[in-house]
Parts: structure tokens; sequence; C-alpha cells
């Protein structure tokens, strides 16, 4: 009946071995001590086991040089794990520069994955072997959390926030998509599939996918569409600024302070225009809040990405991959 | 009314039902609570059979996920805040806290009576939600799902849960009073028994951390019913900050669950092994060093809802250190067996259950408060194995260790010991053939909460529930011994074990006043043999 009976899930990721080898230590860790208090307890158990109605055991008041033994020899493997886990969750959470940009969408019950050139998924995920690959994460509803076990690679997808995660395929197959974080009725049916594809295959089904223009265009016609650049004109006599350029930048607000334009700034500005007012201008956006779906504000994000030329397309899908 | 001529006891002094359900006597209190704790953990142990029966096959084929999503929540509700939070306190701390420091009875016997009618009026809400559809948010309640797309009884539920809440402040309340005033002449605070010391630091959880639940819970009530916005994005609130709330209390909460089995487990160690224990002082204060630092960690159930990096490292660095007074604790343990005269007693059983089984569940809670470990372990049955193994694996262990031990003293009458020994075995066997395999296919990848996975799991469920089944007669069995016992089993006498401490110089079952004359204290408990300091052995 139970043909295979794993212990481990695959390694199909280049952080999968990072994180494997954490647990290995970790497993070894519990594993010495507790057959070491197991054995302890049963040698005391039978060795002292009591002889006769009224005897007692031996009064030892304790030793302060056990106590201290017993506390730092803990303190410095503890020490260990603390110091090599936040090695492990440095290097998990941080994505390289140059890593290849998808959206993610949750909602109630289903994953929705856009590509910068376009192609978008449902309950699928493609990407290339041998590339790392960064994940924006955003939610329409409740919490959600994306969760790939085989590359070792989980994020909390979040209302109101982007979350990233990122991950480097290292062995062409499918995997397991789950949502771990509780979310409703169809929570264990809100799952997919990761197919990693060797970079030729990964070019081709693209070029199959792609109808719609790339994520930047569908942008670009929003951003008409919406009126944006009616205020967000492309030279100083908007009345918004000018937006040409500004992702990555640093923004001054009419408070006195900066802020740096990434995705989150991008997104609060266009669902609550008022909450950061960039100096010099009048606080007289309207929000697009219920007006623009969370895939729009993504699709809105890569077309202002896509003003700064070079640097944000490179990024993209629909460059050449680099092999490693 | 008088057949025989038995001394009077808290028992057989008055018999209607006015005289159970007004009294202010800390051990028909006690019983009281043993009754409701025990109703609550049958309801709360039926919801995990069918859990776990739903879980057999892959597919959601018992029952539909919607109800599914019910019973683990009513699981984790019931188990958390009516069986586990009051269990060894409300029980075996009412009845043994006053006896032990030398007292006639809680400092405040009234409010020890009101906090069981606060807790059944909160059981009440909770039955009620779970008669009328129940709830499907998960015993965490997490915004916005809990305020904004959830169609069960939320509010319902919360307001059990808010209300229970005050019944165990009440109880903390009592229980410092009592330490701080009531000590009987001689009783220094070193001398106090190990089991009070743990409900001290627990009490100390209790009053500091349960207000900030019943905060919480109203907050979900007050978005979820007048859509103000504090939680939900989408009405301008941050469900992060509901993940912070919750959290600070219920980290705590699990200290709250566990010491008081420390505290037992400590009273049962020294008992069946005629022997003071090892490192008295480091075992009080560890007690009180997890109560103050476990305030401090809440922020490691949040290492990926994209908290920052800073937080995270400063949560995960203190996780560790809450970690250490509980090794101190399991090796003080061990470490009293030396040189012991150790009896297998059906209740030190237990104590070697417990400490077995926490180690590995305190262990297993290193690998979550490793920062990158935890990106891959986090909501998977790894966690659920992680805090079964310290919530049954410890404190229901402690827990039923405790019963076996003080039985005698609260009936009077002894147990069958050999169906006890077969019961605490069939237990530990059911046990870990139940949540062992939850590591591995935690590790595997299977999510929490989930009534339908994928096929490669089936082989570890089908285990889990097999031990399920196993664990379930195992917990049966005391039932009925402990029932038929009442009656029919020998009477034990004052002090059945020949172990040292206040509650076994009294009578059993013990008067109304304890104590017929204060007791004078001269010595620590459990001094079997005139002391002696050792240095390394
Ligand atoms: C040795 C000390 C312990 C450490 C270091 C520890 C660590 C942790 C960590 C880091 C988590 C969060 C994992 C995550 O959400 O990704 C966790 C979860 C949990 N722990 Fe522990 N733990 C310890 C002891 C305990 C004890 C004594 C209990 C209960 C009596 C307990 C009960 C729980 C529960 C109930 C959860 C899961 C809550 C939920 O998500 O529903 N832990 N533990
Ligand atoms: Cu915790």
């Amino acid at each position: 009946m139970f043909t295979n009976f794993p212990f481990f899930p695959q390694q199909a990721s280049e952080q999968a071995a990072t994180m494997d080898a954490l647990y290995f230590f970790l497993v070894a860790v519990t594993a010495f001590f507790t057959l070491l208090i197991a054995v302890l307890v049963t040698v005391f158990a039978i060795k002292f086991r009591r002889r006769h109605d009224t005897e007692v055991g031996e009064a030892i008041h304790g030793s302060l040089a056990l106590e201290l033994l017993w506390t730092f020899i803990p303190l410095g493997i503890c020490m260990i794990m603390f110091v090599w886990g936040a090695q492990v969750f440095f290097h998990m959470t941080r994505p390289p520069k140059g890593a290849m940009e998808i959206y993610v969408v949750g909602k109630q019950w289903m994953w929705k994955a856009q590509h910068m050139d376009g192609a978008s998924e449902i309950n699928e995920l493609h990407v290339p072997v041998g590339r790392p690959v960064k994940l924006t994460l955003g939610s329409e509803d409740v919490i959600h959390s994306f969760f790939i076990p085989d590359f070792r690679a989980k994020a909390d997808v979040i209302p109101g926030r982007y979350n990233t995660m990122w991950f480097t395929a290292s062995k062409p197959g499918r995997y397991h998509i789950f949502c771990t974080q509780y979310c409703g009725t169809k929570h264990s049916a809100m799952i997919g599939t990761v197919t990693a594809l060797e970079p030729a295959a990964y070019q081709a089904w693209l070029g199959g996918g792609a109808a719609g223009g790339t994520m930047a265009e569908a942008g670009a016609k929003l951003f008409a569409d919406l009126s944006c650049n009616t205020c967000h004109m492309d030279t100083n006599q908007g009345r918004g600024p000018v937006l040409k350029g500004i992702y990555g930048k640093q923004a001054l607000l009419a408070s006195g302070q900066s802020v740096t334009v990434d995705d989150a700034y991008i997104r609060e500005s266009i669902l609550n225009p008022q909450a950061k007012i960039v100096a010099g201008f009048q606080p007289i956006m309207p929000t697009f809040q219920g007006l623009v779906t969370e895939e729009q504000i993504l699709q809105l994000i890569a077309y202002l990405k896509s003003l700064n030329g070079s640097t944000a397309t490179a990024t993209t899908g629909t460059g050449t991959p680099e092999v490693k | 009314m008088a057949t025989t001529a038995a001394p009077l006891n808290y028992l057989n002094n008055g018999y209607g039902a006015a005289s159970w359900l007004l009294t202010r006597d800390h051990k028909r209190i006690a019983l009281l609570y043993l009754y409701s704790i025990t109703a609550f953990f049958f309801l709360g142990g039926f919801f995990a059979l069918l859990i776990r029966l739903e879980l057999l096959t892959p597919a959601a084929d018992m029952v539909a996920p919607d109800m599914y999503n019910r019973l683990f929540t009513m699981h984790g509700v019931v188990m958390v805040f009516f069986f586990l939070i009051p269990s060894i306190p409300a029980v075996l701390g009412n009845f043994l806290i006053p006896i032990m420091v030398g007292a006639k009875d809680l400092a405040f016997p009234r409010i020890n009576l009101l906090s069981w009618y606060i807790y059944v009026l909160g059981g009440l809400f909770t039955i009620v939600a779970a008669i009328s559809g129940g709830v499907d948010t998960g015993w965490t309640f997490y915004a916005p799902y809990s305020t904004s797309a959830s169609n069960s009884h939320v509010i319902l539920a919360g307001v059990g849960i808010f209300i229970t809440g005050f019944s165990s402040i009440l109880t903390g309340l009592n229980f410092i009073v009592t330490v701080h005033r009531m000590r009987a002449p001689g009783l220094t605070w070193f001398r106090l028994p190990l089991f009070v010391w743990a409900h001290y630091a627990t009490s100390l959880i209790m009053i500091l951390g349960t207000p900030v639940i019943a905060i919480t819970v109203l907050l979900v009530a007050v978005e979820r019913g007048l859509h103000l916005g504090i939680f939900d994005p989408a009405l301008g609130g941050d469900p992060i900050l509901f993940q912070h709330l919750f959290w600070f209390y219920s980290h705590p909460a699990v200290y709250i669950m566990i010491l008081p089995a420390m505290g037992v487990v400590s009273e049962l160690v020294q008992a069946f092994a005629r022997k003071n224990i090892f490192g008295y002082s480091f075992v009080a204060f560890s007690s009180l060093a997890i109560a103050v630092i476990g305030f401090l960690v809440w922020g490691h159930h949040l290492f990926v809802a994209g908290q920052s990096t800073y937080a995270g490292l400063v949560f995960s660095l203190i996780s560790f250190f809450v970690a250490i007074p509980s090794a101190v604790k399991v090796f003080n343990w061990t470490a009293t067996l030396y040189k012991g005269s150790v009896s297998w007693d059906s209740p030190m059983l237990y104590a070697f259950g417990f400490i077995g089984l926490f180690t590995i569940g305190g262990l297993t809670g290193l690998f979550l408060a490793t920062l990158g470990m935890d990106i891959h372990m986090h909501d998977t049955y790894f966690i659920i194995a992680h805090f079964h193994y310290v919530m049954v694996g410890g404190a229901i262990f402690g827990y039923l260790g405790g019963l076996h031990y003080w039985w005698p003293k609260i009936t009077g009458r002894m147990y069958p010991e050999g169906w006890a020994k077969f019961a605490a075995l069939n237990i530990f066997v059911g046990f870990n053939l139940t949540f062992f395999p939850q590591f591995i296919v935690g590790y595997l990848g299977m999510p929490r909460r989930y009534a339908m996975y994928a096929p490669e799991f089936q082989v570890y469920n089908v285990l889990s529930t097999a031990g399920a089944t196993i664990l379930g007669v195992g917990y049966l069995i005391p039932m009925i011994y402990f029932a038929w016992s009442l009656k029919h089993a020998p009477r034990a006498g004052d002090n059945p074990w020949g172990a040292r401490g206040l509650e076994w110089e009294i009578p059993s079952p013990p008067p109304t006043e304890n104590f017929t004359a204060t007791p004078i204290v001269t010595e620590g408990t459990h001094q079997y043999a005139p002391s002696r300091e050792v240095g390394i052995v």
C-alpha cells in the first residue's frame, strides 16, 4: 500500500542543502541530549531502585560546579544554533541583486503568478533552473503563506504589504506549493505546483505563454486608463511628481523625512496617497482603493520600474538567463 | 448519615448540592474544577479523535473541510483555554497550596469560588458557540480572517475566552497573596515545596499576561461587530499587530501550562526517590526565570511574517535563553535520582515519561527558535509535534502523575496500581506513536490545519491515527479505575507513599480546616535524611 517511506523532502534548490545541514546539526544535538537523559534516568532508576520499604535516599544538597556546567554548556550550544540559524536566515531572506522577479498574489483560494514578460499562471509557477528567482507576495484578502518544501522556502503573504522570498531551483521537476497559513474553507486546497525547467525549456515555455504583452506594458496601459498621467507628467508641469526614474531613489517628503521608492511605498501611494506627501506637492491625489486589484498594482509597479530603463528590465524574465 | 464513626473530613462534612455549590473550601472547589476540566478534556479529546479519523486518508472524505476547520479550532480552544491552562493550578494547586503552606484555606476563599463560576460561565459560552455551529478560525484567531472573512461564531467563542481569563487572573491573585501572607511559622521561602514556587511563577504570568489576551479578543470582536479598522488592512488596520498582541499572551501562556507540571514533577521525583531535590534554589529560581524571560520571546511566532530582521534576531536570541532554565531543571531532576531510593510506582512512571518527553519537546523548540530553520518549519506538522510533546508529553503527564500521587490524599483511597502502571505505559506508547511521526511529516512539508493532504504523507498520518486510538484508550482507563476506587479501593491512610511534606502529615481525606493546630515548620520538604553538601560528584 505504501511504496515510499520518505524521511526528507527532496533537495531541489540550492538553498535546500544549507537548510538540511542545519537540520542535521539540530537533530544530532537533540538525539544526543535525549539519549543522555534517557540513559541517565534509566540507569539511576535501576541502579538506585528501592530495595526495601523503609529505605531512603542519600541527602545530597547540590553542586554549584555542576549547575554552572549544565547552564553554560547548553548555552554555548544554543549560541552556535543562534549564529548558524541567523546566517541561514540572512541568506534565505535577502534576494541577490539581479534575481529574476515574479509577482504572486494569493487570494481565497488560489495563487496567481505574473511574470515580468506578461505570462501569468494560476496555481502553477514555472521557473528556470540555476537562476535566483525572487517572489514578491501580496494578498487580496486574508493572510496566506507561500511554501515550497522541496526548496525549503516560505514566506507569509499578508494583505496590505509585500513580503519577498527567493530561491534558486537546482533540479528540473515538479514540486508542491502549499498555503501554510490557515485561510478558511479551502486552505488545504490552496495548493499548486512549481515546475523547474532547464533554461532552454523555460525560454520555450515563456515564448508560448506571453500573449497580452509584458507586465510593464499592462501597467503603462493602466497608467493611462486610470488617468494617472493627467497629474504625473513627464515634465515638471504636473500637479504630481514626475515618476520617471524614481524607482529605487529617495523621495523627500513634506514632513522632512525621506523614503525609498520601493514596491511597498508605491503601493501605499496608490491606495493611501495621503500617508506620505512628497515635498512641494498638495495632498490632492485620490485613493485608488477598490479601483485597482492587487495584480494591477503590481503591473503599475512594473511599469514605474521600467521607466528607470535598463536596470529594472535586466531583472525581468525576458533577458537571457545567466546560467551558473 | 453517620453509619460508621468516620472522622469528619472535607468530603463528609455536608452532602447537599448547596454544600458544594456554595462552598468556600479550597478542596471542594478543587473538585468542582476537577469535574469541569475533565468534562472539557473529553470534549476536546472527542474533537481530536474526529480530526485523526479524518486524516486517515488524504482526501476530505469523512467530514467536509468546513467541518474539519471547526473541529481543529474547537479542539484547540477547549484544550488550551478550558483544560490545560486551568488543569494543574485550579485542581492540584487549589487543593494543595493552602495545605503546603500550612494554611486553612486560600487568602480569598469567596474569590476562589467566584473564579470557578466565571470559568463555568466562560465554558458555557464556548459550548454554546460549539453547538450553534462552531468557530473556524483556529485557536489563534488570526486577523483579518477572524474579523472579516470567517462566517462562524467568532464573537461568541471570543467572549467565552474573555470571561474565562478573569478566572485565571483571580486564581493567580489568590495564590500569590496566599504564598506571601499565609505561610506557617518557620516556612521560609526556601523551605517552600517546589510545587509552590512553580505556582507562584505561574500566577505572575496569569496576572500579567491574561489581560492582554482579553483585550485582544475584545478588539477582534469590536472590529468584527463594528467594522472599526484595527487589524484588517482593508479597514486601515494592521494584521501583524494582532499577532503581536496575541502572542504576547499566548507565548507566556505555554508556560502557564508547563510550569505547574514542572512543579509536580519536582515533587514526584523527590517523593519517589525519597530524596531532596538536587539544587533546590536552581530549580526554584528557574521557574521565575522562565516566567520573566517567557514574556520577551513572543516574536518567535512571527519569523516569516515579515517582521524586521533585527526583531527576528532579538526574539531568536531570547528564545534560546528561555530554554536554559528548562534544561537546568531536567538536569537537576535527573541528578536527584542519583543515590536515591527510587521506586517505580505509577506516579513516578509519569515523572520518568515527563522528563524524557519534555526533553524532546524542549529541544525541538530550539529548532523553531533557530531563525533559518523556522522558515521551513513554520506552520508545518513539526510544530504540532513540538507543542504536543510539551503540552501532552509534558503538561498532561505532569497532571496525571500528580493526580495519581495525590489521589489517596484527595479521596482517602488508593487506586489499583497494576492498572495504573498499565495505563501509564499505554499512554506513553500511544503518545509517541501519535506524535513522533508528525516530526517527520512536518519536515517533509505537510502544513498544519489541512483537511486534505498529499498522498505521500499518508503513511505517517496512519501511524498517528493508530497511536491516537491507543492514546485514547489510555486516557479512559484511569477514568474508570479512579471512579471505581472511590467506593471499592482500600483506604489509603495518611501517608501511603512514605513521603515528606505537610500534606502527608494530615489525615486523608483532610478535615475541612486542614490543620487542627497551625504547624510549625523547621526544615524544607522532602528531607528524608540529614542534608550534606556535595562538591563535584
Ligand atoms: C524550551 C523552550 C521552548 C522553546 C525554545 C520553544 C520554541 C517555540 C517556537 C520558536 C515556536 C514558534 C514556531 C513557529 O511558529 O514557527 C513554538 C511554538 C509553540 N510552542 Fe514552543 N517552545 C518551547 C517550549 C514550549 C512549551 C513549554 C510549550 C507548552 C507547554 C510550548 C508550546 C508551543 C505551542 C502551543 C506552539 C505553537 C503555537 C501555534 O502556532 O499554535 N512550547 N515554540
Ligand atoms: Cu512561543
